[in-house]
């Protein structure tokens, strides 16, 4: 199993539903947030475009927040979600410094919070709660070795992107272009 | 021979009673001790705030998670590398003038070290969970291979600093009556039934020189290590795989500005002219030159190679560096932390005492600007940056209890050196004398 996710940028309208709902169901402190919204303009007027991207962490595949881990806090979850035993984490903030989409923070009791696709959810056959939220539908979550799962289709289809391929870490968030 | 010694002539019994009449506890070393714990309580203080309230007293935030308190460590870490190569490389040399100087570079470096793994506590957002990283440790995180070179350097450091004491601890044991009945005590469980033999001695000799050996590449990795936990991330300005040669050189600078610090107030404070002389302070310029060439060395590559490629995301780092937000700093802590005081000490009168040692304290406060240069800017421009972040996550500025605990670790080091060299010799006696007993003959 591995779980992954698609981004409709040709969809998304960036009205932050998803970070809301996931500060929501998560109960992310406030003042931060474990997805956001990015909104990329390229071109000169009047050739504008626009690309609009829900970002969160990107679940790679290979993680460089989960080998410099020191406690093994961070760790790959079933279905290859990275997750932090937030009981294991000292704080040192090595991870935080090491991923490049700087997906994680510390959170206010001192030790580091990111998405978890929530993991809770999907446990109960459920969306995770961006998914589930968004208003124009323009994103998949599934199984990459299921191939009727919604993302292995869409992404069959589309043509797609993922965010610092050079980096080399398998991201595990896709972005149809 | 020893040429830097004075030139009058010490009998040994003017040289155990010039250096051990520095052992007791008189009212101004009282006085300033109480000054130090007093100050010390104050930043206590605002760490028992930070544990109450965690890092959020702090100014560390989403983009900035290591802030001065790990450019302070890398700082401690650099300070503290002096020991290895006054005592261990020009040591194992034979070079003679360094033998008077090699117990202040070993305390120096034990001090440095030992608060060095204090500092990277409070920058842990859990550290009552400080003992997972023993439980749960993983090969493959830096931050592990750290604390593990970390704690082996302090180990070893304190074994070099003790066992070539051990014939001056029976000295102190025999000699000193006055003293305190629990000093008395502790130099007898120290000195571990020292009684001079040539077979203790050899034993000793053959143990510090397995140690002076070890602790090279140990001294070498504590600060590369931690040069790694930056190089091996993807982001601009610490992606360089010249970080670790470019640390260590940098560590030799602010070490051979902090021995000659502690060397001039040791001598005044302990009146050592005869021991510790203006023809000490002039090598150890001369030293402390040859270390800041190597280190300018490194600077031009760290900021000319990326430089020149002019649209990557390093280059824009560089940019920032010479004429963006960070200029003022970075200037000011290039020239006037590191280029003027190494011409300035080209010019033998800038070699002598006092000059140097203020030249030294220039170079050790652009030492420490230096370390917030390299850990800082970096991540305030991520590789990958979130958009519309908040106006606070764009600067950093540490807040009072940052600060507090910083100054905090500053005076521990200064607790650490001043109880040490009030119950120990800082000047080795018995090598002393056998330099000046092997001159005479």
């Amino acid at each position: 199993m591995r779980y992954a996710m698609a981004i409709d940028t040709k969809k998304c309208v960036g009205c932050s539903d998803c970070v809301v709902a996931c500060q929501t169901e998560n109960d992310v402190p406030i003042g931060y947030c474990r997805d956001w919204v990015v909104e990329v303009m390229d071109g000169t007027y009047p050739q504008l475009e626009l690309e609009i991207r829900s970002e969160r962490c990107n679940h790679c595949e290979n993680s460089p927040c989960v080998r410099c881990c020191p406690t093994g806090a961070s760790h790959y979850n079933e279905g290859g979600i990275v997750l932090v035993e937030k009981n294991k984490c000292i704080g040192c903030s090595a991870c935080i410094t090491s991923c490049p989409y700087d997906a994680r923070f510390v959170h206010p009791e001192g030790y580091v919070d990111k998405c978890t696709f929530c993991l809770h959810r999907v446990k109960k056959g459920m969306q995770p709660s961006c998914v589930a939220v968004c208003p124009t539908k323009c994103m998949y979550f599934g199984d990459l070795d299921d191939p009727r799962s919604d993302v292995s289709m869409v992404l069959k289809k589309r043509k797609w992107k993922t965010l610092i391929p050079e980096a080399g870490t398998k991201p595990h968030l896709y972005f149809l272009i | 021979m020893n040429d830097t010694l004075s030139k009058e002539i010490l009998t040994d019994d003017q040289i155990e009673q010039d250096l051990l009449k520095n052992i007791n506890w008189g009212n101004k070393f009282k006085l300033w001790l109480a000054f130090l714990a007093v100050s010390l309580i104050i930043c206590l203080y605002f760490y028992y705030q930070q544990i109450e309230h965690g890092l959020g007293v702090t100014g560390l935030h989403d983009y900035v998670s290591w802030g001065i308190y790990i450019s302070n460590f890398v700082f401690f870490v650099a300070t503290s590398l002096i020991g290895m190569l006054i005592s261990s490389v020009l040591g194992l040399m034979n070079v003679s003038w360094v033998k008077p100087l090699a117990r202040i570079a070993e305390l120096v470096a034990v001090a440095f070290a030992m608060v060095a793994g204090l500092i990277i506590i409070t920058d842990m957002g859990r550290p009552d969970r400080l003992l997972n990283v023993f439980m749960h440790g993983r090969v493959q995180s830096p931050i592990v291979w750290d604390i593990a070179v970390v704690v082996t350097y302090v180990a070893i450091s304190i074994l070099l600093l003790y066992i070539p004491l051990l014939p001056d601890i029976a000295l102190c044991r025999d000699k000193l009556k006055n003293v305190p009945k629990w000093q008395q005590k502790m130099y007898k469980i120290l000195a571990l039934g020292w009684k001079g033999k040539a077979k203790q001695f050899k034993l000793m000799n053959n143990y510090t020189r397995i140690l002076l050996i070890l602790i090279i590449p140990i001294a070498l990795s504590i600060h590369t290590v931690t040069s790694w936990l930056f190089a091996m991330t993807l982001r601009s300005g610490w992606d360089s795989p010249i970080f670790g040669p470019y640390f260590v050189s940098g560590a030799f600078v602010a070490g051979c500005a902090a021995v000659i610090i502690t060397m001039y107030f040791f001598q005044k404070n302990y009146k050592l002219d005869k021991y510790i002389t203006i023809d000490h302070f002039d090598r150890m310029g001369r030293l402390l030159v040859l270390v800041a060439l190597v280190y300018v060395y490194f600077n031009i590559n760290e900021i000319i190679v990326p430089a020149y490629k002019t649209n990557t995301a390093d280059a824009k780092h560089v940019q920032e560096m010479l004429s963006g937000h960070e200029s003022i700093m970075f200037w000011m802590v290039q020239l006037g932390g590191l280029i003027i005081p190494f011409l300035l000490i080209l010019f033998r009168p800038m070699r002598r005492p006092l000059p140097l040692m203020l030249i030294s304290i220039v170079i050790l406060t652009g030492a420490w600007f230096k370390r917030v240069l390299i850990v800082v800017p970096t991540q305030l421009a991520p590789y990958y940056p979130i958009q519309n972040v908040p106006e606070k996550w764009t600067h950093y500025m540490p807040t009072v209890p940052e600060i507090a605990i910083t100054t905090g670790s500053f005076i521990l080091v200064l607790i650490i050196m001043s109880v040490l060299a009030k119950l120990f010799p800082v000047i080795p006696i018995w090598e002393i004398k056998e330099e000046i007993n092997h001159n005479k003959n």
